[in-house]
C-alpha cells in the first residue's frame, strides 16, 4: 500500500534523491579553507551551541580552579616545570634523529632513482562515464598496488591508480580533466604542470614566459608531484605561445596513445616525493 | 520481475560503456547509460525514473574519478523529467523521442558541469561542440534502440507463426 502511493508521487521520491545526492555531493567537497561543505555547514550550525555549553563549563571550572583548587598550584608548578624540562632534552634527541633521517633519506633517493619495482598489468575496462577519462586494470591491493602509484607504458606516462580494490585498479589517466604532473622540458629544463584537458592532448601551464620553449621539445617528468618518478616522458611540444600573463601557453601531444592501451607497467616503487607527503601526514 | 529487468538492463548498459568504448573509440562519447535510463523513464514513469537515475549514476560515479552523487543527481533529474514527459505527452514516433533524447543528454550536461563548476571542481571551456555531438549521438542510439526494441517482440511472433506445424 504504502509502495504503491510513493509510486504515485514522483514528487516525493525525486526530493529524497535529491536531498540524499546532494548530502552525498557535500560531504566530498571542500570550501575555500580546505574543508569539507557537509562539515562546515553543520559546525556552523552547531558551533553557537557548543559556544553556550563550553562558555557554561568554563564557567564552572574557573569558579572551581581559582576559587576551590588552588592549594594543588604548588603541586602542579613544579610538575610542569619537570615536564618542561624533560620536552627540552626530547627535542634535542627530535633534532638529531631528524637529522639522521635527513641523511637516510638522501641515501634511499639515490637508491630509488637507480631502480624501479613494477608490475604489468592488463586494461580490463574503460571508462564508465564519457566525462571521466580512466581505465580499468587487472591487478589490485593482492598485488600491492596503492592509490597514487604511477602507471607507465613503453611509450610514457599513462597516469596514476586512483581507486585499488582486491583485484582490479581504476586508473586515471592523465588526460582527464582533474589530472596533473610535474613536468620539465628535456632541452631548457624549465619546470611546469603538464594538465589533462579532458580530449587528446594536454596543456603544460605554469612555464615562465621568459623560458624557451620550440614546438617539437620533449616534456618529461620532475618527480616532484610524488606520483610520477622522474625522466619518464609525457609528450611533446605541438604548440607554445606567450599568453596574456607571465606564462607560455603549452600544448603538449602525449606519447602514449591512450586509445590504444592494452598492458601497462605500475610503479610499485614509492617514489620519493610520496615519502615525505605521507610522512607529513602521520601524526 | 519489473525491478530486475529494469536492473539488468542498466547492467548491460554500463558492461557496453566500458567495453564497447575501449574497442570503439568513436562510441567515447555516447552515454549508454544515460540512454537507458531515457528509456525506461519514458516507458515506466518518473519514478522509475528517479531510481534508475540514481542507482544508474552512483554506479557510474563509483566508476569514475569524479564526486560521488553528482552524476547520479544529473540523471536522477533526467529521469523524473524524462518521466514526466512520457507520462504529459505521446512520445512514440521517433521524431519526439529524438527531442526527449536531445533534451536529456542536454540538461544532464548542464547539471553535471554546472554542479562541477558551480563547486569550483573542474573547468569545462568551450563545452558547447562535446554537448551538442554526444546529444545527437545519444539521441540517435536511442532512437534506433526503441524502435529496434519495439519492432523485436512482432517480428519474433511473425516468424513463430509462419513456421509449419509438426503433425
Amino acid at each position: 500500500m504504502a509502495l504503491a502511493d510513493i509510486k504515485q508521487r514522483p514528487g516525493i521520491v525525486l526530493g529524497v534523491a535529491v536531498v540524499l545526492h546532494v548530502i552525498l555531493i557535500s560531504t566530498q567537497v571542500t570550501t575555500a579553507t580546505g574543508m569539507p561543505v557537509l562539515r562546515t555547514v553543520t559546525f556552523g550550525a552547531f558551533s553557537e551551541v557548543q559556544r553556550l555549553l563550553t562558555g557554561a563549563v568554563t564557567g564552572v571550572q574557573d569558579i572551581w580552579s581559582g576559587y576551590v583548587a588552588l592549594r594543588t598550584v604548588k603541586d602542579e608548578n613544579e610538575a610542569l616545570r619537570q615536564q618542561l624540562q624533560d620536552l627540552q632534552i626530547r627535542l634535542q634527541q627530535e633534532r638529531a634523529l631528524a637529522q639522521r633521517t635527513e641523511d637516510l633519506r638522501q641515501l634511499l633517493e639515490l637508491r630509488q632513482r637507480a631502480e624501479l619495482e613494477t608490475t604489468a598489468a592488463e586494461i580490463i575496462a574503460g571508462g564508465a562515464s564519457p566525462e571521466f577519462r580512466s581505465v580499468t586494470i587487472d591487478k589490485g591491493t593482492r598485488d600491492r598496488l596503492q592509490a597514487d602509484m604511477a602507471v607507465l607504458s613503453p611509450s610514457g606516462v599513462v597516469g596514476r591508480v586512483i581507486l585499488p580494490s582486491l583485484r582490479a585498479s581504476t586508473v586515471q589517466l592523465l588526460i582527464d580533466r582533474n589530472a596533473a604532473a610535474g613536468a620539465i622540458l628535456e632541452r631548457t629544463r624549465a619546470q611546469g604542470v603538464v594538465v589533462g584537458v579532458g580530449g587528446d592532448e594536454l596543456r603544460m601551464d605554469y612555464v615562465p614566459g621568459t623560458a624557451d620553449v620550440r614546438a617539437g621539445d620533449l616534456v618529461i617528468t620532475s618527480g616532484i608531484d610524488g606520483i610520477y618518478p622522474k625522466g619518464f616522458v609525457i609528450g611533446t611540444v605541438e604548440a607554445a605561445e606567450r599568453g596574456p600573463g607571465t606564462y607560455h601557453e603549452i600544448r603538449v601531444r602525449p606519447s602514449v596513445d591512450f586509445s590504444r592501451l592494452e598492458e601497462v607497467l605500475v610503479v610499485l616503487t614509492a617514489v620519493p616525493g610520496r615519502d615525505v607527503a605521507e610522512a607529513r601526514d602521520e601524526p | 520481475m519489473r525491478l530486475a529487468a529494469t536492473l539488468a538492463a542498466l547492467a548491460a548498459a554500463l558492461a557496453l560503456q566500458t567495453t564497447l568504448t575501449t574497442y570503439v573509440r568513436e562510441t567515447a562519447t555516447l552515454d549508454f547509460v544515460l540512454i537507458v535510463v531515457v528509456y525506461l523513464s519514458l516507458t515506466s514513469g518518473p519514478t522509475t525514473g528517479v531510481v534508475a537515475g540514481s542507482v544508474a549514476g552512483l554506479v557510474q560515479d563509483a566508476l569514475s574519478s569524479g564526486i560521488m552523487g553528482i552524476g547520479a543527481l544529473a540523471k536522477t533529474l533526467v529521469g523524473f523529467a524524462a518521466g514526466r514527459v512520457g507520462t504529459q505527452f505521446i512520445v512514440t514516433a521517433p521524431l519526439p523521442r529524438f527531442v526527449v533524447f536531445i533534451g536529456a543528454s542536454v540538461l544532464h550536461a548542464v547539471v553535471f558541469m554546472g554542479l562541477y563548476v558551480l563547486l569550483g571542481l573542474r573547468e569545462f571551456p568551450a563545452p558547447y561542440a562535446g554537448v551538442a555531438g554526444q546529444a545527437v549521438g545519444n539521441a540517435v542510439v536511442g532512437v534506433v534502440g526503441f524502435q529496434v526494441l519495439e519492432w523485436l517482440p512482432g517480428f519474433l511472433a511473425r516468424r513463430r507463426l509462419r513456421r509449419p506445424v509438426r503433425r
